[in-house]
């Protein structure tokens, strides 16, 4: 769905660059981008390293960047104009037969506030305006806007870089501890959550391993604090 | 970053955390940050980064790993300026964010899960 907005915002000299955020690579995200076969740079990192870089917690987020290499926006939760999920979602009946546990998961996704309209408005008037946009902001608001670190966060991304390194090593139950240590020291942060839960199960549902899942974590925060809305 | 020894190659540790290790200390954009008793040359011991900068470190002793957090007490952003990056595409192809200079950029994290 970047595509389309990329297509428009392109030749105003607005580039999109997607990067996905995944411990399995190439493996797990190649064939998501081979079907959308992207005419903008789709890159992998496997490492997570935007996480610690900028502050990525969650899917999707972005930051924009000037043409010097300044940060403009800090990373928010970012949508093209469209909600992937909603997209997906729309007009969908749901088969009789879908499981109880996946029903209530498209249940709460339905629930999320997003406004994904509004960014897409938002990157509009920076492509047409640049920064005389009013939402390019001062390096002193990007660096104020950006998540405090605490220790215990440095520490929990010290664990996920563990966990990673272990998993890729095929030793999941040593992988699985230090997941749990950056989950413990890190709780707000979904990506460390999401990317553990997705080995044990796709849908992220209940494990032995760990002691929550997407949507116990989901109902247990409320829906509607799920992606916080960007402050445009 | 994840380490087989408590001590860290010095363009490896620039490469990663964006600190270069300079005669005057750890330095990021104008800001050094003295390291007493580091040596002139050669690895540096993880242990005086992490005293230093604030970054965590966790041991694996089982395992022989250690892992060195990012710097905390601050925002994850020191300055607004966008970290050197490169990252590969799905063929495996490094692309530098730095080769789009003179564009402006949204980027946007996704994920398969």
């Amino acid at each position: 769905m970047w595509q389309e907005l990329r297509a428009e915002l392109h030749p105003q000299g607005v580039e999109v660059v997607t990067v996905a955020l995944d411990t399995g690579g190439a493996d797990a995200a190649g064939r998501f981008i081979d079907a959308a076969a992207p005419e903008h740079p789709s890159l992998i990192d496997a490492e997570h390293r935007l996480d610690e870089l900028l502050g990525i917690t969650n899917v999707p987020m972005g930051v924009w960047i000037d043409e010097a290499g300044t940060l403009v926006r800090p990373p928010e939760t970012a949508h093209p104009g469209k909600s992937v999920l909603r997209e997906m979602m729309r007009g969908q009946k749901v088969p009789e037969d879908v499981p109880p546990r996946v029903l209530e998961m498209l249940v709460e996704t339905a629930k999320i506030r997003v406004k994904p309209e509004r960014y897409a408005e938002a990157l509009r008037d920076w492509a047409a305006n640049g920064a005389e946009s009013e939402y390019a902001l001062s390096p002193e608001e990007v660096i104020e806007r950006s998540r405090p670190r605490t220790p215990e966060h440095s520490e929990a991304a010290a664990h996920f870089a563990l966990g990673q390194h272990l998993h890729r090593a095929g030793d999941a139950d040593a992988a699985r501890a230090h997941f749990r240590e950056a989950h413990r020291l890190d709780p707000d942060n979904w990506t460390y959550r999401r990317q553990a839960w997705s080995f044990e199960d796709p849908l992220q549902g209940p494990s032995e391993h760990y002691d929550s899942d997407w949507l116990s974590d989901v109902k247990a925060s409320g829906a509607e604090n799920y992606y916080p809305l960007p402050d445009l | 970053m994840v380490l087989e020894r408590p001590e860290v190659d010095r363009a490896a540790f620039a490469a990663r955390t964006g600190w270069e290790i300079k005669p005057e200390g750890a330095c990021q954009s104008d800001r050094c940050v003295p390291l007493p008793g580091a040596p002139a040359a050669g690895p540096i011991d993880v242990r005086l980064l992490s005293d230093r900068l604030g970054m965590a470190l966790v041991s694996d002793e089982a395992h022989g790993l250690w892992a060195l957090g990012p710097e905390s007490a601050g925002r994850v952003l020191p300055s607004a300026e966008m970290p050197d990056i490169e990252l590969p595409d799905r063929n495996g192809r490094p692309f530098a964010l730095r080769s789009l200079r003179g564009t402006r950029i949204v980027m946007v994290a996704w994920a398969s899960w």
